[in-house]
């Protein structure tokens, strides 16, 4: 994706420059926004790391295994034709609650396998089952409640209270979860 | 309207608090261990900088040539009808395509219009409650082989449309 999307942007940024006559904005752009890249990973480096070494804690100390077992009640009534002691369970607790803590790295594997384990499940190899359907909406839906990298993004950018985008954040993530939720639920009664 | 303030204030040092006192009571070396999740994070970010230099670079580029005004240009009469910000739509499109390039996006707002302005703090709040979704569609549908995904796209893009929305009303209201 990013291999066609890359190029794209900067072919069409050098055609309309040369019709704009911007080519030496294109210029500074290009070098200031590369030298900006490096400032912005320092901030970065310092939240980034303070949040994953918060989180490690969360993991070590059985935090994280706990959450997924009390998610469990919620997660069967998501998907109920997956059983109860089934992989697939397994796999789509960790990716919810990596999602919930925005622990991405985390999310992704368990996400894939999740899916494995529900082909396993699916009876038309081809076609996604609804528990398919529900797991990728619900997860497209956005289930991070503290987004840290935007936090840090708007503290480098000199924000006067970077952190106050977490209470609105919860609120739409929360909104855009329970549409989600409900049209894949509508979707499964109406076939 | 004053808890959603509150909620921002108040849910990272409850987090951090939380899970200092579980790992106390289980007893592990909570230093040791956030020493070595910070140096986890800290490898992390310095395998993202050239994907970072390479797309902002690139959207500085996009920036420059006026190409990204032109596009919000274009969008104008449509966001105006909505009320929506013309300066947000290309990083709304871009959402669901790509993380990293809307990430881009939003860096470039943020030094553009500042994280504080209103398109600044929309931009924040859409982008926390938003995925992309044609990317995570094509790799978790790819990894299992799947053709037909039914009602998945409509369901991710509903979701992601009521984010949106829900995301420019509060941001109206709140700072509007």
């Amino acid at each position: 994706m990013l291999n066609f999307l890359w190029g794209a942007m900067i072919f069409i940024g050098i055609v309309v420059a040369a019709f704009t006559g911007n080519m030496s904005e294109v210029t500074n752009q290009a070098i200031n926004s590369s030298k900006e890249a490096v400032t912005l990973s320092i901030t970065m480096l310092g939240i980034m790391s303070m949040w994953t070494g918060i989180m490690k804690i969360g993991e070590k100390s059985g935090l994280i295994k706990e959450m997924s077992v009390k998610l469990q009640p919620f997660l069967s009534w998501l998907f109920p034709t997956v059983p109860k002691n089934h992989k697939a369970m397994e796999y789509i607790s960790t990716n919810v609650i990596a999602n919930i803590l925005g622990l991405g790295w985390a999310a992704t594997p368990a996400g894939i396998n999740a899916m494995k384990e529900l082909q396993k499940l699916n009876k038309n190899k081809q076609v996604a089952s609804n528990a398919m359907c529900m797991f990728m909406i619900f997860n497209m839906s956005s289930l991070q409640l503290i987004s840290i990298n935007i936090i840090a993004y708007r503290s480098q950018y000199n924000s006067q209270n970077p952190s106050e985008i977490i209470g609105p954040g919860l609120v739409t993530t929360l909104i855009s979860t329970l549409v989600a939720v409900f049209y894949a639920k509508l979707r499964e009664i109406k076939k | 309207m004053k808890i959603v303030t509150l909620i921002s204030d108040l849910i990272m040092p409850l987090t951090i608090i939380y899970i200092l006192s579980y790992g106390y009571s289980k007893k592990i070396n909570v230093y040791e261990t956030f020493i070595e999740g910070a140096n986890d994070g800290f490898k992390t970010v310095l395998e993202i900088l050239p994907t970072l230099i390479g797309l902002m670079m690139a959207i500085g580029i996009l920036r420059g040539s006026g190409a990204l005004n032109l596009l919000s240009l274009l969008c104008e009469p449509f966001a105006n009808l909505i009320g929506f910000p013309k300066e947000a739509v290309p990083i709304t499109l871009m959402r669901l395509v790509s993380s990293s390039a809307s990430t881009g996006i939003l860096l470039d707002l943020f030094k553009t219009y500042g994280p504080d302005s209103f398109v600044g703090r929309f931009v924040s709040v859409m982008m926390s409650c938003t995925e992309t979704v044609f990317y995570t569609m094509s790799v978790y549908f790819l990894s299992v082989k799947i053709t037909k995904t039914r009602y998945t796209l409509s369901g991710a893009l509903i979701a992601n449309f009521a984010g949106v929305f829900a995301a420019l009303l509060l941001s109206k209201y709140l700072w509007g």
